[in-house]
């Protein structure tokens, strides 16, 4: 699947530049792709330095296992293959949590390190896990609860009220978020199956 | 209660700095040790993530410069207008999953040009705030780790993303 949209992304972009008589765009494009993508790797640097300390420090004072302990049964539901009180389902915690309240940069190295943790209880160390998928899943349709950025714009442009759409924001998250969950699952009975 | 929201996001990471290190020395920690042992894996994991950012991004990025995404939309508006998607946002549906600066600036613009009370600022603003940028964090996630078999991580994303989109339109018809 993601080898085909990256196959999708890369062919109609060259093809459409080409019949729109642009094509020097694209190597100027790729060149800036790429640039944007180290950028963005060496800026990881420090905050994932920065919290793989303090994380690793919270798992040494049992934290870690105390968080993924109290929330145990909603957590063995979603992730049934990972052991209980494992620091995966810690890192996993925090993760979701720092989405919720839009703390964007704990959120991501927080991310990284569930998948660390989750990497370690994989079989095999280049497919994704069934956990893994759910993780994921989970993430992209997190509910954040307070959408800062494009609260931001609409103040900008002069809403009336730019915090009327947290509503509408938190339902439409709550509902794809169950979607998620209801998927991954029939997604994970099709796969295992298929293997 | 967005104001008590609010305080929670300001206090949350400060309060976890705090207590994280008075429990760890509570509990015998050699906290300052312990801090750079656990650190010293940030440089190689952010580093790994580099060739799987770069594949996806230049990918992205050749889309967006090569006019790729006004065929797409041509193609596609038909059949969502059918559904009730309003022409003007579908750009910001198709860009939102790949890339998330390009598809705030989508935003940003329909916003000023529709106000940012109208059905579509309001509509285009939930469906900014609803949704991640999915291909991100699948390159960013996997590639941390060396994962390059995605499995059906890539549809139950996109799944999720077009679940909010359709439910962004329900609701914001519903409240407004």
């Amino acid at each position: 699947m993601v080898n085909i949209v990256w196959l999708l992304l890369m062919v109609s972009g060259i093809i459409v530049a080409a019949a729109n008589g642009n094509i020097e765009v694209i190597t100027k494009a790729a060149l800036e792709g790429a640039n944007d993508a180290v950028k963005i790797s060496f800026s990881l640097i420090a905050i994932i330095t920065f919290w793989l300390g303090i994380m690793k420090l919270a798992e040494e004072a049992g934290l870690v296992r105390a968080l993924a302990w109290l929330v145990r049964p909603l957590m063995r539901f979603l992730f049934p293959s990972v052991p209980k009180d494992h620091p995966a389902m810690g890192a996993i915690v925090m993760n979701l949590s720092a989405n919720i309240l839009g703390l964007g940069n704990a959120a991501t190295p927080m991310g990284l390190i569930a998948m660390r943790e989750l990497q370690k209880l994989n079989r095999n160390s280049d497919t994704a896990s069934d956990a893994m998928c759910t993780f994921l899943g989970l993430n992209t349709a997190c509910i954040t609860l307070i959408p800062t950025t494009i609260i931001g714009i609409r103040l900008l442009y002069g809403s009336a009220d730019p915090t009327e759409i947290v509503g509408p924001t938190i339902m439409a998250t709550a509902f794809s978020m169950s979607v998620a969950i209801v998927v991954d699952r029939l997604l994970r009975l099709i796969y295992s199956s298929r293997r | 209660m967005l104001g008590i929201i609010a305080e929670l996001s300001r206090w949350a990471i400060p309060v976890i700095l705090l207590i994280v290190p008075l429990v760890a020395m509570l509990r015998g920690v050699k906290v300052y040790e312990t801090f750079v042992d656990g650190a010293e894996a940030g440089f190689a994991t952010a580093i790994k993530t580099i060739p799987y950012l770069v594949a996806m991004l230049v990918a992205i990025s050749v889309f967006r410069a090569s006019g790729a995404m006004e065929v797409l939309v041509a193609a596609l508006s038909p059949l969502l207008n059918y559904v009730g998607l309003p022409a003007e946002v579908l750009p910001h549906a198709v860009m939102r999953p790949l890339s998330g600066g390009a598809a705030l600036g989508i935003a940003s613009d329909i916003i000023k040009t529709h106000g940012p009370d109208s059905f579509l600022g309001r509509l285009v603003s939930t469906m900014q705030g609803s949704c991640d940028t999915t291909f991100y964090i699948l390159t960013l996630y996997f590639g941390s780790v060396g994962i390059k078999k995605y499995r059906y991580s890539v549809i139950l994303g996109l799944v999720a993303d077009l679940t909010t989109l359709i439910a962004s339109i329900f609701i914001i018809n519903m409240v407004f």
